[in-house]
């Protein structure tokens, strides 16, 4: 009696809507926590990170254009679909993290719920960190936030998926776009929020995942001068190269998310900062009288 | 030349009393500084005013210390309307010297005095005035109220008085005692506000003032007892100080330079577009971050502007800063001159159109007449570079489509003015502009109750309004 042989998945980049393999052609070994073999991952390279800087870049004006009500329709798509696809959350989450059952099986539920959480502010953000400016004079001026445009965004190394949503979300939901690179060790509920993503009416462009090594692709990503802002949050704890990495952002003076000392609690409430650290206020003044 | 000539109408300079020589502002007393002092001049005369003391590492150290035991024992754990009573005060003060401070800013920067006494110095109490109403309400600001602790903050020499505002009124109202560093060609007014603190009994070491130039700032924004630094200035200084900062925990907000477009479309309102755009860009000599150098007019009626605002340029009284009747002053130091005939002799090498109304120079001081420049395109270097003077390029444009991506074709973005009669218009090109601020049917207008900052290279965090106490507060990010 013959058993059925499985079928693998080969996991790959996300870039611009597409599910290409890295141009390099490398890939690499991605273990479980107990150190067995689950897949090779694409290994994203410095052309991966400008095509999907490109495909941002396309992308951002569509995507801050579009409605804040679509916007945060769309992201509770995203939600619908994660949720639909709980067990294979799950199943990545423990594979990666080494939780148990109902450990990671709470951390998807997490997860989708932040996710939630999110979409809800696209169309309250505005309200929330606007102003009507009272100024001296017979003037109208009102001060309403902005995306700052194509963000890069480095996720954490350990919270495979729950530390993923809780700095991607923040930046699309206000208009801007990502290219994200996910945790080194624990790529698999990247390249699955991905599938995801491609399946949940989000523009091709508007996120865009790299699979890879921080330590190589970011530094392209923090010098890049067509790059708005960056998030360090993925080198927590390493001083020294979230150091370089600021001052290379220096260039074309980025807004900076710093790297923490360590990989927060994600479990807490988010608050606004993810937010507003990729917010541009803008202020328009116009006279009043007849 | 106008058809009526204007008789001399000096304002007196007897109200200010400028001393032979001045210290350092530290704990709430003036001491010596142990670096080499400088002079700083009327840049109108360019007669020598003062002898200033230039701060070293020893006492950009001190003052740091200084700030920093205020913080700890005093500013700090103050409550928010004691503090707000301190601030109050010094908006009074600034109101009731506002003649001695007018006079002396003019003296010191070369700007008209119409301008010091009519914008900086009340702009600068009115920023006091609003930030006083903060310190005890900072829980309603969405930011929290936790202060950062000590800031560092360093300012230029365009608006002296008025940055010095910007900077140092939210910075206490949230709680932080600052180590402030004015511009090494304006000095003066810094100093006159030290002793406004010591006359409304600020408790000493809540604000330091430590004179000297570019190496005082360095050493004050490397320095490791700060939790904060606020720069406004050259994109280029923004980007070093970026770098210096970089893996600390410093919180940094940067005001940095622009090149805005003004907008002008055919139906816009003619008369005060043309004041507009000579408001934009001969303001304070063109000495202004968000300054309109770029006229961007639709084409169908760049003649017909021209024509008036070349009319109107001619009618600009260019000369004695204490003049009531002066509206173009002189440029604030040699060294600024030498950088706007740099660029506008590049502009000439490059093609571009040159004009000046005829206009006759003091023979001392430095001067430089309100130029404007025609047919000028994108490539041109002064359409891409900041030249902080009083030199305009225009360029034209025919669908709205285009004045926008001509618009934000640079690096900075910070300001932009859009001229139109047409309502859907300017809502459609205001959010399309990524600049911090968008004068429609106005420009450079300020007040401390509206946000004011820039995108891309122009910096990043706003100054003014609630989004200003983000800048000082724990934890907040706008």
């Amino acid at each position: 009696m013959s058993s059925r042989i499985d079928v693998r998945k080969t996991y790959k980049l996300f870039i611009g809507g597409a599910f290409p393999r890295s141009e390099s052609g490398y890939s690499y070994v991605v273990n479980d926590h107990k150190g067995a073999f689950v897949a090779n991952a694409a290994l994203a390279s410095r052309k991966d990170a400008r095509d999907a800087l490109g495909a941002a870049r396309k992308a951002q004006a569509g995507w801050a254009g579009r409605a804040a009500y679509n916007r945060a329709q769309i992201l509770y798509r995203v939600a619908e679909v994660m949720e639909d696809r709980r067990p294979q959350f799950v199943q990545a989450v423990q594979q990666s993290e080494g939780l148990s059952g109902s450990k990671a099986e709470r951390v998807v539920d997490e997860a989708v719920d932040r996710w939630v959480w999110y979409a809800g502010w696209a169309d309250k953000l505005a309200q929330v960190v606007g102003n009507a400016n009272p100024v001296a004079g017979p003037f109208f001026n009102l001060s309403t936030p902005e995306p700052t445009g194509v963000v890069a965004v480095l996720a954490p190394e350990r919270s495979s998926l729950l530390g993923l949503v809780s700095v991607l979300a923040p930046v699309i939901v206000s208009g801007n776009t990502a290219v994200l690179v996910s945790s080194y060790s624990r790529p698999l509920p990247a390249v699955n929020l991905a599938e995801v993503l491609a399946t949940s009416d989000v523009p091709g462009g508007v996120v865009n995942v790299l699979t890879g090594k921080a330590a190589t692709v970011a530094p392209w990503l923090a010098a890049h001068m067509d790059v708005n802002a960056i998030d360090l949050t993925g080198v927590a704890g390493d001083a020294a190269l979230a150091t370089d990495l600021e001052v290379a952002a220096a260039d074309n003076l980025k807004r900076v998310r710093r790297a923490p000392a360590a990989e927060p609690d994600w479990s807490a409430e988010p608050g606004l900062e993810p937010m507003t650290a990729f917010l541009e206020t803008k202020t328009v003044w116009h006279p009043m009288g007849v | 030349m106008s058809i009526f000539e204007y008789a001399p109408a000096p304002e007196s300079r007897s109200i200010v009393d400028i001393k032979g020589s001045y210290g350092l502002f530290v704990n709430g007393e003036f001491t010596d500084g142990h670096g080499t002092p400088f002079k700083t001049v009327n840049p109108a005369t360019e007669e020598v005013l003062a002898e200033v003391a230039e701060a070293d590492a020893s006492d950009v150290d001190a003052a740091v210390k200084a700030a920093r035991k205020a913080y700890d024992k005093v500013w700090g754990p103050m409550p928010g309307r004691e503090r707000a009573k301190y601030l109050y005060r010094i908006a009074r003060i600034l109101q009731e010297r506002a003649r001695e401070i007018s006079v002396l800013e003019t003296i010191d920067n070369g700007k008209p005095i119409k301008e010091s006494r009519d914008v900086d110095v009340p702009t600068a109490a009115a920023f006091f005035f609003y930030y006083a109403g903060w310190a005890d309400k900072l829980e309603h600001s969405g930011y929290g109220s936790t202060p950062l602790g000590v800031a560092g903050q360093v300012i230029p020499w365009n608006f002296p008085l008025l940055m010095l505002a910007w900077k140092i009124a939210p910075a206490l109202a949230c709680g932080n005692t600052v180590v402030l560093k004015p511009a090494e060609t304006t000095p003066l007014t810094a100093l006159l506000f030290a002793e406004i603190c010591q006359q409304a009994d600020l408790p000493l070491g809540v604000v330091n003032i430590i004179t000297g130039a570019g190496a005082t700032g360095e050493t004050l924004v490397g320095h490791p007892g700060i939790d904060k630094v606020a720069f406004t200035g050259s994109t280029g200084v923004g980007k070093a100080i970026a770098r210096t900062v970089a893996g600390s925990n410093k919180k940094v907000t940067l005001e940095l330079g622009g090149k805005a477009a003004n907008i002008v479309f055919d139906d816009a309102p003619m008369d005060q577009a043309v004041e507009g755009i000579v408001n934009g860009i001969f303001f304070n000599q063109g000495h202004v971050c968000c300054a309109g150098s770029r006229l961007l007019v639709q084409e169908s009626v760049a003649d017909e502007v021209l024509e008036r605002l070349k009319r109107r340029m001619s009618t600009l009284r260019l000369g004695d800063p204490l003049d009531k009747n002066t509206d173009v002053g002189a440029i604030n130091s040699a060294a600024q001159l030498a950088r706007i005939h740099e660029l506008s002799d590049i502009g000439e090498a490059e093609g571009a159109g040159r004009w000046s109304p005829e206009c006759e120079l003091p023979a001392n001081g430095f001067w430089f007449p309100p130029t404007v420049f025609t047919g000028v395109s994108q490539a041109h270097r002064i359409a891409r570079e900041e030249i902080f003077g009083p030199v305009l390029s225009v360029l034209t444009f025919r669908t709205p489509s285009e004045a926008v991506e001509k618009a934000n074709n640079t690096p900075y973005g910070l300001s932009a003015g859009i001229w139109t009669d047409k309502g859907s218009r300017i809502l459609d090109i205001a959010g399309r502009l990524r600049a911090g601020v968008v004068w429609a049917n106005t420009f450079n207008k300020f007040d401390p109750t509206s946000p004011f900052g820039g995108y891309k290279e122009s910096g990043y965090g706003r100054e003014g309004g609630r989004h200003g106490l983000a800048a000082y507060l724990k934890g907040a990010d706008a």
